[in-house]
């Protein structure tokens, strides 16, 4: 313990040492936090929308075959009551929930007009904002069809949105998740691969070899840093979003962190063997940068909703950890959702983070037990 | 002999498939000798310095290093020996002071044990100035004296050298050398290998590596008598050249 201690120390002072690391670990993140302020507009494709269908009369049906009809959403459920809307935004796999009020078409016929209701995820802004034009237009579409058939003036069918989980839509509260996500592959993956990398091609990994520290002391020494730094990481950034957006963690702050702490633990696993599988220090940047933070940023449904993309990068999405980081995350800090909504994710990633711990050691042991 | 062996190596043979690095490698090195360990590259001498520091197992043979065997125990071998590698081995962000400590405490020292014996180290290599100067500033000469510091800066039984005067200037090498003979005064057991034959010259006794096998095992004056030979480094484009025959 004394011996590992000694090498953890060392560790430290390498990183506060060093003026690149530091700006790394906690300039990028504050800028990160800043700079994603801005959303990225995309596109909508088959969103998954619930209708709670309270009229059940030819109207809402023919509003609903319309919006399932379009390229936009497709139906996943019907609701029965409002008590299912809850639940149902927190399992995620919706963006809006439409509501038909009650004698919807009787209504239309006497007053000339109904009010749909329309609740948007706002926990994905961006999403949500055009989930709520797309179904608008598609009802101003229909208004217009019955202004030919009824001789009122001008019967209307007013859309009423709301968001559910952010009301104020603000983008910022999605790119918060994103960024500890990126960030934690970032600081976990990357610099724990080229710290450990370097070492061996400085040629002090050998003398550490010969020394009487075990290897996994060596590694877990390594990362053990990273471990604690990355967390201190994960806390600064909540502070921010909470000082400077005012987002606060509507779930428990508890449950998010150890999450944290799981997806810290599979960002090291992935860093140590990244650096197991080579001893050039760019070559551990290029795998860490091209593997993992570009699909992580692309393909995680961070910036860009997977149901928008093609079924095939939905598919590759799956196996990228942050995909599922990010949604627990999102879960819990901006839906408020608790242990129950996101123990599949979980156990996505401790299942990840037990695979790549194992190969890594493996590997680890093949390559610096017996000589080259 | 009535030496105390400290190091013991018999039928040594290690193989990577079906390729032979050690072949029946038989030697032994005595307490406070300078042993010198010699070859051209690939001629096995970095595999058999790995068994010989507890990184890799022998395939068959008897090793045995301060007393422990090789085969079985080689994690306590680690803690009885110090290593420098021709690489570089301090860490330039760190001062000299950190880089003892490290070292210090990865052998398992104590910080009331390491700061006396580090001041002394510093005080006798006249480096008390640089004691709190980051690594990465020194000149290299002085980096590899303390590197050499460093290496036996826990007493240990063996020191295993490995190309320690590689790109250093002849006036540093010198005075490696000298810290060299100092520790194997102290009792400090040196086991060096080197490219460079005039250094050869300077060790109690030499081994020459080829092909995996001892070719030639002796004080350098009695290889020279032996082969008739006028300095260590004809001697070795002699014997250490790979015999092929038929060509």
């Amino acid at each position: 313990m004394k011996r590992f201690m000694a090498f953890v120390r060392k560790e430290f002072l390498h990183i506060f040492r060093d003026f690149r690391t530091l700006i790394i670990l906690f300039g990028i993140p504050a800028a990160q936090i800043l700079i994603f302020g801005y959303a990225v507009r995309t596109d909508l494709k088959n969103a998954g929308i619930a209708v709670l269908d309270n009229a059940r009369d030819e109207v809402s049906k023919e509003l609903t075959q319309k919006l399932e009809a379009s390229d936009f959403f497709y139906i996943n459920r019907q609701l029965s009551s409002y008590d299912e809307i809850d639940p149902t935004f927190k399992q995620g796999k919706i963006k809006a929930v439409i509501i038909f009020p009650e004698r919807m078409a009787a209504g239309i016929a006497r007053e000339g007009k109904a009010t749909v209701s329309i609740i948007a995820d706002g926990s994905e802004p961006n999403t949500a904002s055009l989930v709520t034009g797309y179904v608008t237009g598609i009802l101003n579409d229909y208004s217009a069809t019955l202004t030919k058939d009824i001789t009122s003036a001008m019967p209307m069918i007013n859309p009423e949105v709301r968001m559910y989980f952010n009301p104020n839509l603000e983008s910022h509260f999605m790119f918060v998740p994103g960024v500890i996500t990126l960030i934690l592959i970032l600081i976990c993956a990357l610099m724990t691969s080229v710290t450990i990398v370097r070492e061996k091609e400085f040629g002090t990994m050998e003398v550490l070899l010969v020394s009487p520290l075990k290897p996994w002391q060596i590694i877990v020494g390594k990362v053990t840093p990273y471990f604690f730094l990355s967390l201190v990481n994960v806390i600064v950034i909540l502070l921010m979003a909470w000082f400077v957006f005012g987002l606060p963690v509507r779930g428990s702050i508890a449950l998010l962190i150890a999450e944290c702490m799981l997806y810290i633990l599979l960002g090291l696993s992935i860093g140590i063997m990244v650096s197991a599988s080579t001893s050039k220090m760019e070559n551990a940047i290029f795998i860490s940068f091209l593997a993992l933070m570009l699909p992580s940023l692309l393909l995680s449904g961070f910036i860009f909703p997977i149901e928008n993309m093609p079924k095939i990068y939905d598919y590759v999405s799956m196996i990228l950890p942050p995909r599922w980081f990010v949604e627990v995350i999102r879960a819990i800090m901006i839906k408020g959702a608790g242990f129950a909504y996101v123990w599949k994710e979980t156990a996505i990633l401790a299942g990840m983070t037990l695979f790549f711990m194992v190969i890594s050691s493996r590997k680890f042991k093949t390559r610096l037990g017996e000589g080259k | 002999m009535d030496r105390e062996k400290v190091i013991e190596v018999k039928d040594l043979v290690k193989r990577f498939g079906s390729f032979t690095a050690n072949d029946r490698l038989t030697f032994d090195v005595y307490r406070g000798e300078i042993f010198g360990f010699l070859g051209a590259n690939g001629a096995g001498k970095t595999t058999a310095m790995r068994i010989l520091c507890g990184l890799s197992r022998p395939t068959s043979g008897k090793v045995m290093v301060a007393g422990i065997d090789a085969s079985r125990r080689p994690e306590v071998i680690k803690k009885r020996i110090g290593y420098m590698s021709q690489r570089f081995s301090l860490y330039e962000d760190l001062t000299v002071r950190e880089n003892i400590e490290l070292y210090g405490g990865i052998y398992g020292m104590t910080m009331k044990e390491i700061v006396p014996r580090r001041e002394a180290l510093l005080e006798r290599l006249s480096f008390t100035a640089y004691g709190d100067t980051l690594i990465g500033s020194l000149p290299l000469g002085l980096r590899q004296k303390l590197a050499f510091a460093v290496a036996v800066f826990h007493e240990p039984e063996i020191v295993f050298l490995d190309e320690p005067t590689s790109g250093v200037d002849p006036v540093t090498r010198r005075q490696f050398w000298e810290m060299i003979y100092e520790t194997a005064s102290r009792g400090i057991t040196v086991f060096v290998t080197t490219h460079y034959m005039d250094e050869a010259e300077y060790c109690d006794r030499i081994t020459i590596m080829s092909e995996g096998r001892i070719v030639a095992l002796d004080t350098p004056s009695a290889l020279l008598s032996q082969y008739g030979t006028a300095s260590v480094e004809e001697l070795f484009v002699k014997i250490a050249r790979p015999q092929k025959t038929g060509v």
